[in-house]
Protein backbone atom coordinates (compact mmCIF):
# COMPACT_ATOMS: atom_id res chain seq x y z
CA UNK A 1 0.00 0.00 0.00
CA UNK A 2 1.65 3.13 -1.19
CA UNK A 3 1.70 6.54 -2.92
CA UNK A 4 3.36 7.68 -6.03
CA UNK A 5 5.29 10.87 -5.63
CA UNK A 6 6.99 12.96 -8.29
CA UNK A 7 10.19 14.60 -7.42
CA UNK A 8 11.95 17.74 -9.70
CA UNK A 9 14.66 19.11 -10.00
CA UNK A 10 14.73 23.00 -8.79
CA UNK A 11 17.60 24.66 -10.18
CA UNK A 12 18.92 27.37 -8.17
CA UNK A 13 17.64 30.56 -9.07
CA UNK A 14 15.03 32.62 -8.25
CA UNK A 15 11.43 32.03 -9.86
CA UNK A 16 12.48 28.06 -10.51
CA UNK A 17 9.54 26.75 -8.46
CA UNK A 18 6.93 29.82 -9.24
CA UNK A 19 7.29 28.62 -12.82
CA UNK A 20 7.25 25.00 -11.84
CA UNK A 21 3.99 25.51 -10.27
CA UNK A 22 3.01 27.86 -12.46
CA UNK A 23 2.79 24.90 -15.36
CA UNK A 24 1.01 22.66 -12.86
CA UNK A 25 -1.66 25.42 -12.58
CA UNK A 26 -2.13 25.56 -16.10
CA UNK A 27 -2.57 22.02 -16.71
CA UNK A 28 -4.98 22.18 -13.19
CA UNK A 29 -2.87 19.60 -11.58
CA UNK A 30 -4.02 19.78 -7.96
CA UNK A 31 -1.37 19.06 -5.38
CA UNK A 32 -2.14 17.38 -2.47
CA UNK A 33 1.07 17.43 -0.63
CA UNK A 34 4.51 19.66 -1.24
CA UNK A 35 7.82 19.34 0.42
CA UNK A 36 11.14 21.20 -1.06
CA UNK A 37 14.38 20.32 0.40
CA UNK A 38 17.14 22.42 -0.51
CA UNK A 39 21.47 22.04 -0.43
CA UNK A 40 23.74 24.95 -1.23
CA UNK A 41 22.80 25.07 -5.18
CA UNK A 42 20.27 23.03 -5.93
CA UNK A 43 16.54 21.93 -5.14
CA UNK A 44 14.14 18.85 -5.01
CA UNK A 45 10.26 19.64 -5.15
CA UNK A 46 8.75 16.49 -3.88
CA UNK A 47 4.41 16.53 -4.51
CA UNK A 48 1.78 14.02 -4.55
CA UNK A 49 -0.95 14.45 -6.74
CA UNK A 50 -3.88 12.81 -8.02
CA UNK A 51 -3.26 12.20 -12.06
CA UNK A 52 0.65 11.07 -11.76
CA UNK A 53 0.72 9.79 -15.47
CA UNK A 54 -0.30 13.39 -16.60
CA UNK A 55 1.15 14.95 -14.46
CA UNK A 56 4.99 13.71 -15.29
CA UNK A 57 3.64 13.99 -18.79
CA UNK A 58 2.99 17.82 -18.25
CA UNK A 59 6.52 17.79 -16.85
CA UNK A 60 8.24 16.75 -19.16
CA UNK A 61 6.99 18.37 -21.84
CA UNK A 62 7.87 21.76 -20.15
CA UNK A 63 11.31 20.22 -19.64
CA UNK A 64 11.70 19.85 -16.04
CA UNK A 65 13.70 16.63 -14.88
CA UNK A 66 11.56 14.09 -12.60
CA UNK A 67 11.11 10.83 -11.17
CA UNK A 68 8.44 8.94 -9.71
CA UNK A 69 8.86 6.54 -6.66
CA UNK A 70 6.65 4.46 -4.40
CA UNK A 71 6.54 6.26 -0.93
CA UNK A 72 3.97 5.35 2.28
CA UNK A 73 1.43 7.89 3.35
CA UNK A 74 0.01 7.02 6.83
CA UNK A 75 -3.34 8.87 8.39
CA UNK A 76 -2.57 9.93 11.63
CA UNK A 77 -4.49 9.28 14.59
CA UNK A 78 -5.66 12.98 15.41
CA UNK A 79 -4.88 12.61 19.02
CA UNK A 80 -1.70 13.71 21.02
CA UNK A 81 1.01 11.52 20.60
CA UNK A 82 -0.38 10.25 17.57
CA UNK A 83 3.03 11.17 15.45
CA UNK A 84 4.84 9.41 18.43
CA UNK A 85 2.97 6.35 18.16
CA UNK A 86 3.89 5.91 14.62
CA UNK A 87 7.71 6.70 14.91
CA UNK A 88 7.27 4.29 17.86
CA UNK A 89 6.69 1.95 15.54
CA UNK A 90 9.25 2.49 12.74
CA UNK A 91 11.98 3.09 15.35
CA UNK A 92 10.66 -0.70 17.22
CA UNK A 93 10.86 -2.14 13.72
CA UNK A 94 14.65 -0.70 13.26
CA UNK A 95 13.14 1.30 9.94
CA UNK A 96 14.91 4.27 9.29
CA UNK A 97 13.58 7.11 7.99
CA UNK A 98 15.11 9.23 5.08
CA UNK A 99 12.83 12.06 5.07
CA UNK A 100 9.36 12.75 5.82
CA UNK A 101 6.42 15.37 5.36
CA UNK A 102 2.42 16.19 6.07
CA UNK A 103 -0.19 17.39 4.54
CA UNK A 104 -4.10 17.59 5.27
CA UNK A 105 -6.49 15.70 3.74
CA UNK A 106 -8.88 18.90 1.89
CA UNK A 107 -12.11 17.08 2.67
CA UNK A 108 -11.62 14.89 5.53
CA UNK A 109 -9.87 17.18 7.41
CA UNK A 110 -7.31 14.53 8.62
CA UNK A 111 -3.73 14.87 8.74
CA UNK A 112 -1.64 12.51 6.61
CA UNK A 113 2.35 11.99 6.97
CA UNK A 114 4.55 10.99 4.08
CA UNK A 115 7.72 8.52 4.78
CA UNK A 116 10.22 7.61 2.51
CA UNK A 117 11.94 4.56 4.62
CA UNK A 118 15.08 2.36 4.02
CA UNK A 119 12.97 -0.73 3.71
CA UNK A 120 9.54 0.11 2.74
CA UNK A 121 8.03 -3.52 3.18
CA UNK A 122 9.42 -3.96 6.42
CA UNK A 123 8.03 -0.60 7.94
CA UNK A 124 4.69 -1.49 5.60
CA UNK A 125 4.53 -4.56 7.53
CA UNK A 126 4.91 -3.29 10.95
CA UNK A 127 2.72 -0.28 10.34
CA UNK A 128 0.16 -3.45 9.26
CA UNK A 129 0.65 -5.06 12.30
CA UNK A 130 -0.11 -2.36 14.99
CA UNK A 131 -3.29 -0.69 12.94
CA UNK A 132 -2.08 2.23 11.41
CA UNK A 133 -3.62 3.00 8.61
CA UNK A 134 -1.99 3.66 5.01
CA UNK A 135 -3.57 5.19 1.96
CA UNK A 136 -2.79 4.08 -1.43
CA UNK A 137 -3.15 6.08 -4.47
CA UNK A 138 -6.80 5.98 -5.48
CA UNK A 139 -7.98 6.93 -2.11
CA UNK A 140 -5.79 10.34 -2.59
CA UNK A 141 -8.45 11.49 -4.64
CA UNK A 142 -11.34 10.81 -1.97
CA UNK A 143 -9.22 13.02 0.49
CA UNK B 1 72.48 49.45 -6.90
CA UNK B 2 74.04 47.39 -9.52
CA UNK B 3 72.51 45.24 -11.54
CA UNK B 4 73.66 41.68 -10.79
CA UNK B 5 74.30 38.81 -12.74
CA UNK B 6 74.66 34.64 -11.95
CA UNK B 7 76.55 34.43 -15.35
CA UNK B 8 77.81 37.44 -16.46
CA UNK B 9 79.13 36.63 -19.63
CA UNK B 10 76.50 34.87 -20.83
CA UNK B 11 73.88 37.06 -19.85
CA UNK B 12 75.33 40.37 -21.20
CA UNK B 13 77.22 38.70 -24.16
CA UNK B 14 77.23 40.45 -27.58
CA UNK B 15 74.37 39.58 -30.17
CA UNK B 16 76.98 38.26 -31.99
CA UNK B 17 78.52 35.42 -29.55
CA UNK B 18 74.56 34.64 -28.75
CA UNK B 19 74.11 34.26 -32.79
CA UNK B 20 77.37 31.88 -32.24
CA UNK B 21 76.59 29.69 -29.48
CA UNK B 22 72.55 29.14 -31.23
CA UNK B 23 73.88 28.45 -34.79
CA UNK B 24 76.74 26.10 -33.44
CA UNK B 25 74.04 24.29 -30.57
CA UNK B 26 71.51 23.97 -33.12
CA UNK B 27 73.70 22.22 -35.86
CA UNK B 28 74.71 19.86 -32.97
CA UNK B 29 71.07 19.70 -31.71
CA UNK B 30 69.44 18.57 -35.12
CA UNK B 31 72.12 15.65 -34.96
CA UNK B 32 71.35 14.65 -31.84
CA UNK B 33 67.45 14.85 -32.49
CA UNK B 34 67.95 13.26 -35.92
CA UNK B 35 70.25 9.73 -34.28
CA UNK B 36 68.15 10.11 -30.68
CA UNK B 37 64.50 10.53 -31.99
CA UNK B 38 63.31 8.56 -34.49
CA UNK B 39 59.85 10.08 -34.25
CA UNK B 40 61.23 13.71 -35.25
CA UNK B 41 63.56 12.23 -37.62
CA UNK B 42 60.17 10.93 -39.78
CA UNK B 43 59.05 14.32 -39.87
CA UNK B 44 62.10 16.01 -40.91
CA UNK B 45 62.50 13.10 -43.54
CA UNK B 46 58.88 14.07 -44.69
CA UNK B 47 59.95 17.29 -45.43
CA UNK B 48 62.76 16.03 -47.32
CA UNK B 49 65.58 17.26 -44.63
CA UNK B 50 68.54 15.57 -43.37
CA UNK B 51 70.80 17.27 -40.21
CA UNK B 52 73.25 18.63 -43.28
CA UNK B 53 70.45 20.84 -44.15
CA UNK B 54 70.66 22.89 -41.27
CA UNK B 55 73.33 24.72 -41.08
CA UNK B 56 72.69 27.48 -38.52
CA UNK B 57 70.17 29.56 -36.94
CA UNK B 58 68.82 30.89 -40.89
CA UNK B 59 68.08 27.55 -41.43
CA UNK B 60 65.30 26.73 -38.24
CA UNK B 61 62.15 27.76 -40.85
CA UNK B 62 62.99 25.05 -42.42
CA UNK B 63 62.47 22.41 -39.65
CA UNK B 64 58.76 20.94 -38.74
CA UNK B 65 57.27 21.81 -35.31
CA UNK B 66 56.14 20.20 -32.46
CA UNK B 67 52.93 20.62 -30.96
CA UNK B 68 51.00 18.92 -27.46
CA UNK B 69 48.98 16.62 -30.35
CA UNK B 70 52.74 15.60 -30.74
CA UNK B 71 53.51 15.11 -27.28
CA UNK B 72 50.31 12.93 -26.98
CA UNK B 73 50.74 10.64 -30.12
CA UNK B 74 54.48 9.99 -28.41
CA UNK B 75 53.51 9.62 -25.03
CA UNK B 76 55.63 8.53 -23.06
CA UNK B 77 58.72 7.31 -24.10
CA UNK B 78 58.61 8.96 -27.99
CA UNK B 79 60.45 11.76 -27.90
CA UNK B 80 62.55 10.78 -25.46
CA UNK B 81 66.27 11.75 -26.52
CA UNK B 82 68.27 9.93 -24.20
CA UNK B 83 68.98 6.55 -23.07
CA UNK B 84 66.75 5.87 -19.77
CA UNK B 85 70.55 5.23 -18.03
CA UNK B 86 71.55 9.05 -18.40
CA UNK B 87 67.98 10.04 -17.38
CA UNK B 88 67.68 10.80 -13.99
CA UNK B 89 63.73 12.76 -13.15
CA UNK B 90 60.37 13.72 -14.98
CA UNK B 91 58.23 16.41 -14.34
CA UNK B 92 54.53 16.09 -15.97
CA UNK B 93 51.79 19.04 -16.97
CA UNK B 94 48.57 17.54 -18.07
CA UNK B 95 47.98 17.18 -21.52
CA UNK B 96 44.69 17.63 -24.39
CA UNK B 97 42.68 15.01 -23.64
CA UNK B 98 44.04 13.53 -20.20
CA UNK B 99 46.92 12.31 -21.58
CA UNK B 100 49.63 13.97 -19.17
CA UNK B 101 52.66 15.40 -20.71
CA UNK B 102 55.85 13.36 -19.22
CA UNK B 103 59.43 15.48 -19.66
CA UNK B 104 62.30 14.35 -19.08
CA UNK B 105 65.60 15.49 -17.50
CA UNK B 106 69.58 14.38 -17.70
CA UNK B 107 71.59 15.47 -14.83
CA UNK B 108 72.87 18.18 -16.96
CA UNK B 109 69.51 18.92 -18.44
CA UNK B 110 68.43 19.77 -14.70
CA UNK B 111 71.83 21.42 -14.29
CA UNK B 112 71.25 24.19 -17.21
CA UNK B 113 67.65 24.40 -15.87
CA UNK B 114 68.59 25.25 -12.63
CA UNK B 115 71.18 27.82 -14.24
CA UNK B 116 68.71 29.60 -15.59
CA UNK B 117 66.41 29.78 -12.81
CA UNK B 118 69.72 30.81 -10.83
CA UNK B 119 69.96 33.75 -13.58
CA UNK B 120 66.04 34.98 -12.85
CA UNK B 121 66.70 34.83 -8.60
CA UNK B 122 69.82 36.95 -9.35
CA UNK B 123 68.15 39.15 -11.34
CA UNK B 124 65.74 40.02 -8.88
CA UNK B 125 68.29 40.54 -6.35
CA UNK B 126 69.27 37.39 -4.55
CA UNK B 127 72.35 36.58 -3.65
CA UNK B 128 73.94 33.99 -1.05
CA UNK B 129 72.93 35.98 2.12
CA UNK B 130 69.54 35.59 1.32
CA UNK B 131 67.18 33.16 2.47
CA UNK B 132 64.89 31.94 -0.64
CA UNK B 133 60.91 30.34 0.33
CA UNK B 134 60.25 28.63 -2.19
CA UNK B 135 56.03 28.01 -2.37
CA UNK B 136 55.61 26.89 -5.69
CA UNK B 137 54.10 23.03 -5.20
CA UNK B 138 56.81 20.77 -5.33
CA UNK B 139 56.26 17.37 -7.08
CA UNK B 140 55.64 16.58 -11.15
CA UNK B 141 54.68 20.37 -11.34
CA UNK B 142 57.84 22.03 -12.43
CA UNK B 143 57.66 25.15 -9.92
CA UNK B 144 59.25 24.32 -6.80
CA UNK B 145 62.27 21.71 -8.03
CA UNK B 146 62.83 24.66 -10.61
CA UNK B 147 63.22 27.41 -8.27
CA UNK B 148 64.46 25.25 -5.65
CA UNK B 149 67.26 23.63 -7.83
CA UNK B 150 68.01 27.82 -8.77
CA UNK B 151 68.13 29.04 -5.42
CA UNK B 152 70.82 26.47 -4.52
CA UNK B 153 72.88 27.54 -7.41
CA UNK B 154 72.85 30.96 -5.91
CA UNK B 155 73.58 29.49 -2.37
CA UNK B 156 70.59 30.88 -1.30
CA UNK B 157 70.04 29.40 2.55
CA UNK B 158 66.74 27.84 0.31
CA UNK B 159 63.28 26.39 2.37
CA UNK B 160 61.64 24.01 0.11
CA UNK B 161 58.26 25.00 1.38
CA UNK B 162 55.86 24.18 -1.34
CA UNK B 163 52.54 25.72 -0.89
CA UNK B 164 49.68 25.92 1.13
CA UNK B 165 49.37 26.05 5.18
CA UNK B 166 49.48 29.66 4.91
CA UNK B 167 50.07 29.83 8.45
CA UNK B 168 53.73 27.67 8.83
CA UNK B 169 54.57 29.55 5.40
CA UNK B 170 54.27 33.05 7.19
CA UNK B 171 55.59 31.32 10.54
CA UNK B 172 58.58 30.69 8.53
CA UNK B 173 58.92 33.52 6.80
CA UNK B 174 58.78 35.47 9.96
CA UNK B 175 61.40 32.98 12.13
CA UNK B 176 63.53 32.59 9.35
CA UNK B 177 63.50 35.66 7.90
CA UNK B 178 62.49 34.68 4.52
CA UNK B 179 63.90 37.69 2.11
CA UNK B 180 63.10 35.82 -1.59
CA UNK B 181 59.46 34.11 -2.00
CA UNK B 182 58.88 31.87 -4.75
CA UNK B 183 55.17 31.52 -5.71
CA UNK B 184 52.19 32.01 -7.98
CA UNK B 185 51.15 35.22 -8.06
CA UNK B 186 47.91 34.52 -7.00
CA UNK B 187 49.97 32.41 -3.26
CA UNK B 188 51.55 35.91 -3.33
CA UNK B 189 48.83 38.09 -3.23
CA UNK B 190 46.61 35.38 -0.82
CA UNK B 191 49.88 35.24 1.64
CA UNK B 192 50.23 39.22 1.31
CA UNK B 193 46.51 39.66 2.27
CA UNK B 194 46.65 37.09 4.72
CA UNK B 195 49.58 39.01 6.94
CA UNK B 196 47.82 42.28 6.29
CA UNK B 197 45.14 40.67 8.18
CA UNK B 198 47.41 39.31 11.02
CA UNK B 199 48.03 43.43 11.09
CA UNK B 200 51.79 42.92 9.87
CA UNK B 201 52.89 46.25 7.66
CA UNK B 202 55.42 46.03 4.99
CA UNK B 203 58.46 47.08 7.36
CA UNK B 204 57.48 44.15 9.17
CA UNK B 205 57.92 41.50 6.81
CA UNK B 206 61.51 40.49 5.95
CA UNK B 207 60.48 39.49 2.17
CA UNK B 208 62.36 41.77 -0.03
CA UNK B 209 61.68 40.03 -3.45
CA UNK B 210 59.34 37.88 -5.35
CA UNK B 211 59.60 35.35 -8.43
CA UNK B 212 55.85 34.60 -9.59
CA UNK B 213 55.09 32.45 -12.79
CA UNK B 214 53.15 29.88 -13.89
CA UNK B 215 49.73 32.09 -14.70
CA UNK B 216 49.00 34.94 -16.22
CA UNK B 217 49.08 38.25 -13.47
CA UNK B 218 48.34 41.63 -14.35
CA UNK B 219 50.45 44.89 -13.85
CA UNK B 220 47.90 46.05 -11.05
CA UNK B 221 48.42 42.69 -9.28
CA UNK B 222 52.27 43.07 -9.45
CA UNK B 223 51.41 46.51 -7.58
CA UNK B 224 49.01 45.57 -5.43
CA UNK B 225 51.73 42.33 -4.50
CA UNK B 226 54.57 44.84 -3.89
CA UNK B 227 52.63 47.16 -2.06
CA UNK B 228 51.26 44.52 0.55
CA UNK B 229 54.66 42.57 0.64
CA UNK B 230 57.10 45.31 0.31
CA UNK B 231 58.95 43.98 -1.89
CA UNK B 232 59.50 43.83 -5.56
CA UNK B 233 57.47 41.48 -7.36
CA UNK B 234 59.59 39.63 -10.63
CA UNK B 235 57.50 37.18 -13.55
CA UNK B 236 59.08 34.20 -15.19
CA UNK B 237 58.21 32.24 -17.60
CA UNK B 238 58.57 28.62 -18.80
CA UNK B 239 56.93 25.63 -19.34
CA UNK B 240 57.01 21.66 -18.52
CA UNK B 241 58.14 20.79 -22.26
CA UNK B 242 60.73 23.20 -22.27
CA UNK B 243 62.27 22.37 -18.79
CA UNK B 244 59.62 24.42 -16.48
CA UNK B 245 60.04 28.08 -15.12
CA UNK B 246 63.53 30.26 -16.67
CA UNK B 247 62.77 29.67 -20.04
CA UNK B 248 62.73 33.59 -19.67
CA UNK B 249 62.25 36.27 -16.67
CA UNK B 250 62.29 39.46 -15.44
CA UNK B 251 65.13 41.93 -15.00
CA UNK B 252 65.54 45.29 -12.72
CA UNK B 253 63.75 47.37 -15.72
CA UNK B 254 60.27 45.11 -14.87
CA UNK B 255 59.09 45.04 -18.40
CA UNK B 256 59.41 42.17 -20.00
CA UNK B 257 61.25 38.71 -19.43
CA UNK B 258 64.70 37.42 -20.84
CA UNK B 259 64.80 34.92 -22.87
CA UNK B 260 67.75 32.55 -22.31
CA UNK B 261 69.01 32.23 -25.53
CA UNK B 262 71.89 30.74 -24.89
CA UNK B 263 69.66 27.67 -24.24
CA UNK B 264 66.39 28.54 -26.52
CA UNK B 265 65.52 30.04 -29.83
CA UNK B 266 62.48 31.93 -29.75
CA UNK B 267 60.51 32.85 -32.68
CA UNK B 268 57.11 34.25 -33.02
CA UNK B 269 54.89 32.65 -36.34
CA UNK B 270 51.86 32.78 -37.43
CA UNK B 271 49.37 30.45 -35.90
CA UNK B 272 47.75 30.02 -38.88
CA UNK B 273 50.39 29.91 -41.80
CA UNK B 274 53.08 28.74 -39.60
CA UNK B 275 55.13 31.43 -41.38
CA UNK B 276 57.79 33.33 -38.99
CA UNK B 277 57.15 36.65 -38.37
CA UNK B 278 59.78 39.41 -38.07
CA UNK B 279 60.24 41.00 -34.72
CA UNK B 280 58.01 43.36 -32.71
CA UNK B 281 54.78 41.50 -34.67
CA UNK B 282 52.43 39.22 -32.53
CA UNK B 283 51.97 35.88 -33.18
CA UNK B 284 52.64 32.48 -31.18
CA UNK B 285 55.77 32.01 -29.34
CA UNK B 286 58.15 28.76 -30.89
CA UNK B 287 60.61 27.79 -28.85
CA UNK B 288 63.83 25.17 -29.71
CA UNK B 289 64.97 23.89 -26.86
CA UNK B 290 69.24 23.99 -28.00
CA UNK B 291 71.08 22.16 -24.84
CA UNK B 292 68.69 19.78 -23.56
CA UNK B 293 69.64 15.82 -24.32
CA UNK B 294 66.70 13.90 -22.61
CA UNK B 295 63.67 16.00 -24.05
CA UNK B 296 65.10 18.20 -26.61
CA UNK B 297 62.03 19.78 -28.51
CA UNK B 298 62.88 21.64 -31.71
CA UNK B 299 60.19 24.44 -32.98
CA UNK B 300 57.52 23.35 -30.23
CA UNK B 301 54.31 25.56 -30.46
CA UNK B 302 53.52 27.03 -27.04
CA UNK B 303 50.44 28.74 -28.23
CA UNK B 304 50.64 31.63 -26.55
CA UNK B 305 50.40 34.83 -28.30
CA UNK B 306 53.63 37.16 -27.99
CA UNK B 307 55.56 40.22 -28.97
CA UNK B 308 59.33 39.55 -28.81
CA UNK B 309 61.56 42.62 -28.75
CA UNK B 310 65.73 42.95 -29.17
CA UNK B 311 65.29 47.00 -27.95
CA UNK B 312 68.78 47.50 -25.38
CA UNK B 313 67.28 46.96 -22.08
CA UNK B 314 68.65 48.98 -19.33
CA UNK B 315 69.87 46.28 -17.21
CA UNK B 316 72.90 45.44 -19.35
CA UNK B 317 71.68 42.16 -20.20
CA UNK B 318 71.39 41.46 -24.51
CA UNK B 319 69.01 38.36 -24.57
CA UNK B 320 66.03 39.10 -26.47
CA UNK B 321 62.69 39.99 -24.42
CA UNK B 322 59.47 38.91 -24.70
CA UNK B 323 56.24 40.56 -23.16
CA UNK B 324 53.95 38.44 -20.81
CA UNK B 325 51.71 35.96 -23.04
CA UNK B 326 48.85 37.84 -24.05
CA UNK B 327 46.56 35.09 -24.62
CA UNK B 328 46.42 31.30 -25.80
CA UNK B 329 45.82 30.60 -30.03
CA UNK B 330 44.55 27.02 -28.59
CA UNK B 331 41.66 27.03 -25.63
CA UNK B 332 43.79 26.01 -22.42
CA UNK B 333 42.66 27.67 -19.48
CA UNK B 334 45.79 28.44 -16.81
CA UNK B 335 44.01 28.03 -13.44
CA UNK B 336 45.80 28.45 -10.10
CA UNK B 337 49.12 28.30 -12.38
CA UNK B 338 47.43 24.55 -13.44
CA UNK B 339 47.10 24.04 -17.57
CA UNK B 340 43.42 23.17 -18.11
CA UNK B 341 41.77 22.26 -21.44
CA UNK B 342 38.21 22.19 -21.65
CA UNK B 343 38.40 18.48 -23.73
CA UNK B 344 39.62 17.27 -20.12
CA UNK B 345 36.91 18.57 -18.67
CA UNK B 346 34.21 17.02 -21.24
CA UNK B 347 36.15 13.60 -20.70
CA UNK B 348 35.57 13.34 -17.16
CA UNK B 349 31.81 14.09 -17.88
CA UNK B 350 31.26 11.42 -20.49
CA UNK B 351 33.14 9.10 -18.24
CA UNK B 352 30.91 9.59 -15.37
CA UNK B 353 27.52 9.31 -17.57
CA UNK B 354 26.81 13.11 -17.94
CA UNK B 355 25.62 15.00 -21.18
CA UNK B 356 28.41 16.42 -23.23
CA UNK B 357 26.22 20.19 -22.08
CA UNK B 358 28.59 21.96 -19.57
CA UNK B 359 30.10 25.17 -19.22
CA UNK B 360 33.14 26.35 -17.79
CA UNK B 361 33.47 29.46 -15.45
CA UNK B 362 36.38 31.07 -14.34
CA UNK B 363 36.56 33.72 -12.51
CA UNK B 364 39.15 35.87 -9.95
CA UNK B 365 37.98 36.29 -6.60
CA UNK B 366 40.47 37.75 -4.38
CA UNK B 367 43.33 37.44 -6.61
CA UNK B 368 42.88 33.53 -6.78
CA UNK B 369 41.12 31.69 -9.56
CA UNK B 370 38.37 29.79 -9.84
CA UNK B 371 37.01 26.99 -11.52
CA UNK B 372 32.82 26.55 -12.16
CA UNK B 373 31.63 23.70 -13.96
CA UNK B 374 28.18 23.78 -14.70
CA UNK B 375 26.49 20.57 -15.46
CA UNK B 376 22.87 19.77 -16.95
CA UNK B 377 20.78 17.94 -14.55
CA UNK B 378 19.57 14.52 -16.53
CA UNK B 379 17.05 11.71 -15.57
CA UNK B 380 19.50 9.05 -15.18
CA UNK B 381 21.57 11.51 -12.50
CA UNK B 382 18.28 12.50 -11.01
CA UNK B 383 16.55 10.87 -7.92
CA UNK B 384 14.52 12.17 -4.97
CA UNK B 385 17.54 11.87 -2.57
CA UNK B 386 18.99 14.70 -1.62
CA UNK B 387 21.80 12.95 -0.10
CA UNK B 388 21.98 10.27 -3.65
CA UNK B 389 22.04 13.49 -5.51
CA UNK B 390 25.15 15.22 -3.32
CA UNK B 391 26.99 12.48 -4.16
CA UNK B 392 26.83 11.93 -7.22
CA UNK B 393 28.10 15.82 -7.13
CA UNK B 394 31.00 15.05 -4.74
CA UNK B 395 31.82 12.03 -6.91
CA UNK B 396 31.79 14.63 -10.35
CA UNK B 397 34.02 16.98 -8.13
CA UNK B 398 36.76 14.04 -7.07
CA UNK B 399 36.67 12.82 -10.86
CA UNK B 400 37.49 16.18 -12.18
CA UNK B 401 40.26 16.51 -9.29
CA UNK B 402 41.97 13.77 -10.26
CA UNK B 403 41.79 14.58 -13.95
CA UNK B 404 42.84 18.63 -13.22
CA UNK B 405 44.58 18.24 -10.02
CA UNK B 406 42.14 20.90 -9.12
CA UNK B 407 39.24 21.62 -7.21
CA UNK B 408 36.00 22.58 -9.54
CA UNK B 409 33.01 23.81 -8.03
CA UNK B 410 30.20 21.43 -9.46
CA UNK B 411 27.02 23.21 -10.13
CA UNK B 412 23.65 21.24 -11.58
CA UNK B 413 21.38 23.35 -13.66
CA UNK B 414 18.29 22.77 -15.44
CA UNK B 415 18.36 20.91 -18.71
CA UNK B 416 18.57 23.21 -21.92
CA UNK B 417 19.67 26.45 -19.88
CA UNK B 418 23.44 26.51 -20.64
CA UNK B 419 23.57 29.40 -23.63
CA UNK B 420 24.15 28.36 -26.79
CA UNK B 421 24.90 30.41 -29.83
CA UNK B 422 24.02 28.99 -33.23
CA UNK B 423 22.91 25.74 -31.73
CA UNK B 424 26.60 24.97 -30.20
CA UNK B 425 27.37 25.85 -26.24
CA UNK B 426 29.45 28.22 -25.62
CA UNK B 427 31.85 26.09 -23.30
CA UNK B 428 34.51 28.49 -21.80
CA UNK B 429 33.34 32.08 -19.92
CA UNK B 430 36.69 33.57 -18.54
CA UNK B 431 35.20 36.39 -16.16
CA UNK B 432 39.11 37.21 -15.08
CA UNK B 433 40.61 40.55 -15.93
CA UNK B 434 44.47 40.49 -16.09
Amino acid sequence: MSVKQISIFLENKPGFLAEVTKVLGQNNIDMRALSVAESSDFGIARIIVDDVYKTTTVLKDAGYINSVIDILAVALPDVPGGLSNVLNVLADAKVNIEYMYAFLGGKTGGAYMVFKVADQDKAAAALNKYRIRMVDQEELGEL
Amino acid sequence: MAERYFQPEIETASREQIRAWQDERLVKQVRHVWENVPYYRKKMEEKGLTPADIKGVDDLHKLPFLSKDDLRDAYPYGLLGAPLKDCVRIHSTSGTTGKRVVAFYTQEDIDLWDDCCARALTAAGATNEDVCQVSYGFGLFTGGAGLNGGSHKVGCLTIPMSSGNTERQIMFIRDLNATILCATPSYAAYLGESMKEMGLTPAQIPLKAGIFGAEAWSEEMRQDIQKTLGIRAFDIYGLTELSGPGVAFECSAQNGMHINEDHFIAEIIDPKTGEVLPDGQQGELVFTALTKKAFPLLRYRTKDICVLSHEPCPCGRTHVKMCKPRGRSDDMLIIRGVNVFPSQIETVLLNMGYPANYQIIVDRVNHTDTLEVQVEMTPEVFTDSMGEIAQRQKALVDGLRSMLGLTAKVSLVAPKTIVRSEGKAVRVIDKRKI
